[in-house]
């Protein structure tokens, strides 16, 4: 999906990556984690191309993105599906106009906007506020408005910079929730974050960058012990069971916002009958 | 078409977000091309001025001494024949000359009647090829036997030949000028709509739109900018000259037997001009502004 090989970028005098190599393979969930300036972002602006490296190829769904001619740059980032921090959702426009704008931006059919773009609504559990403007929602709900606008278009790739950076912790969790459900419906999802909790919780594929080097590549949160993070407090065992329960009932056919509605009687489901459910969405 | 009429309508918006700033822009383009048509309508007035004033002045008059014999003015007439670059020559004697004064003087013609005797001489007219024709002819003819003088407005046509330039270089430098002028304004006003929408361009571009898809709306923009400008100023032009040659075009007429070139004839040419100008300047002018926006 995403291969990093031997990828270097320098601004003057400053590393911002040292000969990185990954691959982040599809259907992939993975935080990068790093103090800042350690590199992630330039990371991610790497594979939306809005640089090009000094040494190395990145490859996008094996397609060598850096060679790539500068008006063949909206085919890469047609792709990738985009979350900010801030959201970046137009005032002047409702949710259901902020998430069909992305169709139009690529010439999609009224037909194709007024089917899918209900369809994300849905997904995403904003559908009853889509005559809304992005004032009157809360964060949470802006963020899932952003969320819907980068599926719109059938990414291949999630890529979220710090998306629950602005929220509190529990409509944090909401979030990670419902990505965790678009990565289960097989998006990759590629998260930059500073929330410890968050990475611990999540028990995913963890890629830790300083100084412009991947110093760490595997599974679970433990890489945050080499940092002086300002994240959450350190309460893994309890954002996990959120997340779990959040998730299960995402599964048995709940909204997210209905199971966080509901979170302090969760439904009970086992380990093997989520197993189950997982396998028909893989 | 469907993709026009998104980028459109998003022109539209995008007007109606910044209505005063276009509105602005449209005046200032409009006054533009108004001093750029006055230039334009003077220059082709005082061309075809000089145009029908040369035609007319290529004939150089050459009058015969009284009393000159048949046989003189025959041998006059073949030496002028053939002189170099004359085309006909045209005698007129001097009763032909007297009527055609008559015919001048129209209703102040019988002020002539009473004269005790034709006082005009007989004359040719020589009709030559160009201005050099004409002055050599000027040069050579009175040294002729018969000749008593000659008469050549080269100093008018000379005064009108350098008025047309001088009119024609300050209207090319002055269109130059305006052109220039109109297009940084356009662009001053495209810049600060493409900063009003920057946050909104941003966005375009990591959901994937094309270059050419950000650019649309805003040179559509710059294009209706120039449209709606050039037939504002076509319209005022043609009030003004109208209204100019109404008052003076008679005058004009009685004194150099010139009409004005026809206020609608003029329009359409100039509808035309302004029209292409005015999408040339709005396209023209957005490019430079949002061209600073992609490349970042």
């Amino acid at each position: 999906m995403i291969e990093f090989k031997n990828v270097s970028k320098k601004f003057g005098n400053n590393v911002a990556l040292d000969d990185v190599s990954i691959h982040i393979k599809k259907g992939d969930f993975v935080f990068l984690v790093g103090p800042s300036g350690a590199g992630k972002t330039t990371f991610i602006r790497l594979i939306l191309k809005e640089l090009d490296p000094d040494k190395g190829k990145i490859l996008l769904s094996g397609q060598d993105i850096t060679k790539l001619r500068k008006r063949k740059i909206p085919e890469v980032r047609q792709k990738i599906g985009m979350v900010f921090q801030d959201f970046r959702l137009l005032e002047k426009k409702t949710v259901y106009e902020n998430v069909a704008f992305a169709m139009e931006v690529l010439h999609k059919s009224r037909k194709e906007i007024k089917e899918r773009v209900p369809y994300v609504l849905e997904l995403v559990d904003i559908l009853d506020k889509a005559n809304r403007y992005p004032a009157e929602l809360s964060a949470g709900e802006q963020q899932r408005v952003g969320i819907a606008r980068a599926l719109a278009n059938q990414p291949r790739v999630l890529i979220c910079d710090e998306p629950t950076g602005n929220l509190d912790p529990v409509t944090a969790m909401e979030i990670m929730a419902l990505l965790e459900l678009i990565n289960i419906r097989g998006t990759t999802v590629l998260m930059v974050t500073h929330a410890r909790d968050i990475v611990d919780a999540m028990n995913k594929r963890v890629v830790a960058i300083n100084d412009g080097k991947i110093i760490s590549d595997g599974a679970g949160g433990y890489v945050f012990r080499d940092f002086d993070l300002d994240g959450m407090p350190d309460d893994a065992s309890d954002a996990r069971k959120t997340i779990t329960s959040i998730s299960r009932q995402t599964l048995t056919g709940l909204s997210p916002r209905q199971t966080m509605t509901s979170v302090s009687q969760p439904t009970e489901v086992s380990d093997n009958e989520v197993e189950d459910m997982l396998s028909d969405y893989l | 078409m469907r993709r026009f009429g998104y980028n459109l309508k998003q022109a539209f918006v995008q007007m109606g977000r910044n209505k005063g700033m276009y509105f602005t822009t449209i005046l200032a383009i409009t006054a533009m091309m108004l001093i750029l048509g006055l230039f334009f309508v003077a220059f082709v007035n005082v061309n075809l001025f000089t145009k029908s004033i040369e035609k007319d002045y290529n004939v150089v008059q050459v009058y015969v001494k009284e009393n000159t014999k048949a046989e003189e003015v025959k041998a006059l007439t073949e030496s002028l024949e053939n002189m170099e670059g004359v085309e006909k020559v045209e005698f007129v004697s001097k009763a032909d000359a007297l009527v055609s004064l008559k015919d001048t003087w129209g209703d102040n013609a019988y002020l002539l009647d009473n004269l005790p005797q034709n006082p005009l001489p007989d004359s040719f007219n020589v009709y030559v090829k160009d201005k050099d024709a004409a002055n050599r002819l000027a040069e050579e003819a009175p040294k002729l036997a018969g000749v008593e003088d000659i008469v050549y407005y080269r100093d008018t046509i000379e005064k009108l030949a350098q008025l047309s330039r001088f009119v024609e270089t300050g209207s090319i430098v002055a269109m130059l000028f305006l052109i220039i002028v109109s297009i940084i304004i356009v662009a001053n006003t495209i810049k600060l709509t493409v900063f009003n929408r920057e946050k909104e361009i941003g966005i375009m571009k990591y959901l994937g739109a094309t270059n050419s898809f950000v650019r649309a709306p805003f040179i559509l923009g710059g294009i209706i900018v120039g449209i709606v400008s050039a037939v504002v100023a076509t319209g005022l032009t043609h009030l003004i000259y109208s209204r100019i040659s109404g008052i003076i075009g008679e005058d004009v007429n009685r004194i150099l037997s010139i009409n004005f070139v026809p206020a609608e004839q003029l329009s359409m040419v100039l509808l035309v001009m302004f029209l292409i100008l005015g999408v040339l300047i709005g396209s023209v002018g957005s490019m430079i502004s949002i061209r600073r926006f992609l490349d970042k």
